[in-house]
């Protein structure tokens, strides 16, 4: 760890005299139960936690300089790099920004199967931070129970996007591609799936004693607290804080569908957990919404500027061959000013600050990540509980490395 | 609800504001001296209308060879009062200036504002803990000012520049 020299003076200093039977124990960087590589160093007395910190950094990539480097187009790819479960939801909330920026009305189809792979990938993620907590406190099963359903979903985004897990999936004015025909046939399956597996899930792992008692009220937080720290989507909401961006805020339709903001009591990991699931089912409520009604029409907007045109009609028309060299070589040409814009991805709030002076590339990005402001709260949630309920609050707080560092 | 903020800190703040400049922007935004972001802050949240209780975002923004002063400290605030409002607080600085810390307001500034340090150099001052969060300590630079080199140190030369020397070389050759 030579390249940390200060953090490990910053630790000795602070974990400088040591009781008599205190333990230093380093949980990562590279732990099965830290998702991704990050580190906690923990001063434990006996079964006891006394002091705790986190260390950040390990897969830092820097991508607000690449942002800058950039075109708008291009970091599209980046953004799929974030939270790595749930890819579309970083792409659609890239896109929305640069969409509201250049004034773009994109046409209703490309709304509602937006929308649709939106809730899809919220079930992805949640399925994830659901099962993988039940793997690290013991219990494979449900994990593998839901898996297949999750495996479904990813053979429906890799039919529609071409790849399973960095989608890249939307463009500037739209899609890069229309749905394929046993679009709405797929999902709709994938969604009566999902009923029962979601119930068994719950009667599996929520309600197992074991479970219940490894996470009721651990690693609990206030709602005055998980505000103050910055807190946002379902860990907030498990606190009893009804806020979520998709009503507070409306983007695309979700001021149109019916759905409900599930809300825990006591912010402990059994309620992250237990509002998970309720999302869950709320996704599949808004999924239902929307299946049936998906528009006809074109899949992109009607701004020639900004997205490739189809190879066959670049092969034989010299027009459609200039715009796509534009396109290529000067990118999407944004107006100058700057915009935030806040969608509700699976972990929370995730924004998009973008700064223009109507260049190829914008002059700075900012990303509001949800789980780089939780984690920062993780060493006082910690600080008390024992060892193992620190693999509980990690777990339940859903910390995503690629997202986290950026 | 923008008006009333405008007016409460005109009454009350009016030594710590600065006109804003033109912006195309979605957010409403006030321009402030790096003096008055705690007081603000504070009074902002505590306020019984407002009520900002809620720190969204916390950033910076380098403008060399574009403004004068060069770096800009931006906080978005969220109030849950009145449809979730968001109020956007610029803080111009020149370089090597320090921005009193609002940890102590909101305590989830504590990361961003290491944040911003690391990756933009600029020091946040009464802060609990001013190191680098995210790159190795012994990193060199800060490595989101725009003069600091794509390539990384011991280039001298700016990204804006990058295409055109690539392209000289590259006659040069021939």
């Amino acid at each position: 760890m030579a390249m940390y020299e200060k953090t490990a003076e910053h630790f000795q200093e602070k974990f400088k005299e040591l009781p008599e039977g205190h333990l230093l124990v380093n949980l990562g960087p590279s732990h099965p139960a830290t998702h991704g590589i990050l580190q906690n160093v923990i001063q434990i007395d006996g079964e006891r936690v006394v002091e705790a910190e986190s260390v950040i950094g390990y897969v830092h990539r820097c991508f607000e300089k690449l942002g800058e480097r950039y075109d708008y187009n291009q970091f599209l790819v980046c953004t799929d790099r974030m939270n790595y479960v749930s890819t579309p939801l970083n792409n659609i909330g890239w896109i929305l920004t640069v969409e509201k920026m250049m004034q773009i009305q994109v046409p209703e189809r490309v709304t509602y199967v937006r929308m649709i792979i939106s809730e899809l990938s919220r079930i992805m993620d949640h399925i994830i931070c659901n099962g993988i907590m039940g793997v690290d406190l013991g219990a494979f099963s449900g994990l593998l129970h839901l898996f297949h359903h999750r495996e479904n979903i990813y053979q429906i985004l890799e039919k529609l996007t071409g790849a399973r897990l960095t989608t890249t999936f939307c463009r500037v004015g739209g899609m890069e591609r229309d749905i394929y025909p046993e679009f709405v046939k797929e999902i709709k399956l994938v969604t009566e799936g999902l009923k029962p597996a979601l119930k068994e899930f719950h009667e599996l792992l929520i309600r197992n004693k074991i479970f219940n008692e490894r996470t009721a009220g651990i690693g609990g937080i206030s709602a005055e607290e998980a505000i103050a720290y910055g807190f946002s989507g379902p860990n907030l909401r498990a606190a009893g804080v009804a806020w979520d961006v998709r009503k507070d805020d409306p983007y695309m339709l979700y001021d149109k569908v019916n759905f409900d903001v599930p809300v825990g009591e006591d912010g402990s990991a059994l309620h992250r957990t237990l509002v998970r699931m309720e999302e869950m089912q709320q996704s599949i409520r808004i999924i239902e919404q929307l299946i049936d009604g998906i528009p006809e029409g074109p899949y992109h907007a009607d701004v020639p500027h900004t997205f490739l045109p189809p190879k066959d009609r670049v092969y034989h028309n010299m027009e459609e061959l200039i715009y796509h060299f534009k396109i290529i070589m000067h990118g999407v040409k944004v107006p100058p000013g700057e915009y935030y814009h806040a969608t509700e991805a699976a972990n929370g709030e995730l924004g998009f600050f973008v700064v223009s002076e109507g260049d190829k590339s914008p002059w700075r990005v900012h990303v509001r990540r949800p789980c780089f402001w939780y984690y920062q709260a993780f060493p006082k949630m910690v600080k008390g509980g024992l060892l193992a309920d620190t693999i509980a609050t990690m777990s339940s707080l859903n910390v995503i490395a690629g997202e986290l560092d950026c | 609800m923008n008006e009333a903020i405008l007016s409460f800190l005109q009454a009350e703040f009016s030594q710590f504001l600065i006109p804003n400049r033109e912006i195309q922007t979605n957010l409403f935004f006030i321009t402030l001296k790096k003096e008055g972001i705690l007081p603000v802050c504070k009074a902002l949240k505590e306020h019984p209308n407002f009520s900002f209780s809620f720190l969204n975002d916390l950033t910076s923004v380098d403008w060399l060879g574009k403004r004068s002063p060069r770096f800009e400290v931006l906080y978005l605030l969220k109030s849950p009062k009145s449809g979730h409002n968001r109020i956007q607080i610029r803080v111009p600085i020149e370089e090597g200036e320090e921005v009193p810390s609002i940890v102590s307001v909101y305590p989830g500034a504590n990361w961003p504002e290491r944040e911003v340090f690391d990756l933009m150099g600029i020091t946040f001052s009464s802060h609990p803990r001013m190191e680098r969060l995210i790159m190795p300590d012994n990193f060199v630079g800060h490595p989101l000012r725009k003069d600091y080199p794509l390539e990384g140190p011991g280039q001298d030369y700016l990204i804006q520049d990058l295409l055109s020397i690539h392209v000289n070389e590259d006659i040069e050759k021939d």
